[in-house]
């Protein structure tokens, strides 16, 4: 079972877990059995087009998934995935 | 309701003044109820924003995960976000809405002429717009009495 690391802001969205433990082959898969069992995170963990949101970011163990294969890369049983949100933002132009 | 000690206010005003870039970090805390925050704490980060930093910002993952970590040895909530606005109001942009998540309290401070003019912090609520979450700037003893919650909207 890999390990996921919730983030402060979702964990509303998770009962108050920070870590939780699934079982997947791929992040898509683990997505979709995070949200399969909290379905309010839904809204922030994919966008109109399935897609993790720009403003999420995702690692496996210390790799940022956009430097692998994105929603394809592989969960390995041991290992610990990390949602971090994107913090950024600007002042009106 | 964020109430914040005056000695990190004093720190976040410190730390912003006299940047010719946005200046962006973390709020660290107690929460009290759903709408009554105190920050206790704060972390400057680093502003890594490829854009023109004098109007945008962005803080590393590796910060963010820093200050998770930081939270959990010292007991407390990583309870939001502040930055700073350069000679434009403490009311969040369109860019600060997008890259918004729930529950993080988003304090933002105008800066005019190398000074704090104003603070404001919003928070995002279900449909994804920003809600004013009033300030108070307390001492560590001080009883509040009377709260009422005035928000405002924007963006």
């Amino acid at each position: 079972m890999a390990t996921v690391i919730i983030p402060t802001p979702l964990r509303k969205f998770t009962n108050n877990n920070a870590r939780l433990t699934v079982h997947a082959n791929t992040v898509t898969e683990m997505i979709q059995k995070l949200i399969t069992e909290f379905p309010d995170l839904k809204k922030h963990l994919l966008d109109a087009n399935g897609s993790v949101p720009s403003f999420i970011n995702i690692f496996v163990n210390d790799d940022d998934i956009r430097n692998l294969q994105r929603e394809q890369t592989v969960v390995m049983d041991n290992a610990t995935v990390s949602i971090v949100p994107a913090i950024a933002g600007g002042a009106p132009l | 309701m964020l109430l914040i000690y005056p000695i990190i206010a004093n720190q976040m005003k410190a730390a912003v003044q006299f940047s010719d870039e946005e200046c962006c970090g973390f709020l660290f805390g107690q929460e009290e109820s759903s709408d009554l925050r105190t920050i206790t704490a704060m972390m400057t980060a680093k502003n890594i924003s490829s854009l023109d930093r004098r109007s945008t910002f962005e803080i590393s993952p590796q910060d963010y995960m820093d200050a998770e970590s930081f939270a959990v040895q010292h007991h407390l909530k990583l309870l939001g976000v502040y930055h700073t606005h350069h000679e434009t109001p403490a009311i969040p942009s369109e860019f600060d809405r997008i890259a918004a998540h729930p529950y993080f309290s988003y304090v933002i401070l105008s800066i005019v002429e190398n000074t704090v003019d104003d603070m404001k912090s919003w928070t995002l609520n279900d449909n994804f717009k920003f809600e004013e979450e009033p300030i108070s700037i307390i001492n560590i003893n001080q009883q509040i009495h009377g709260y009422r919650n005035h928000s405002n909207s924007a963006a």
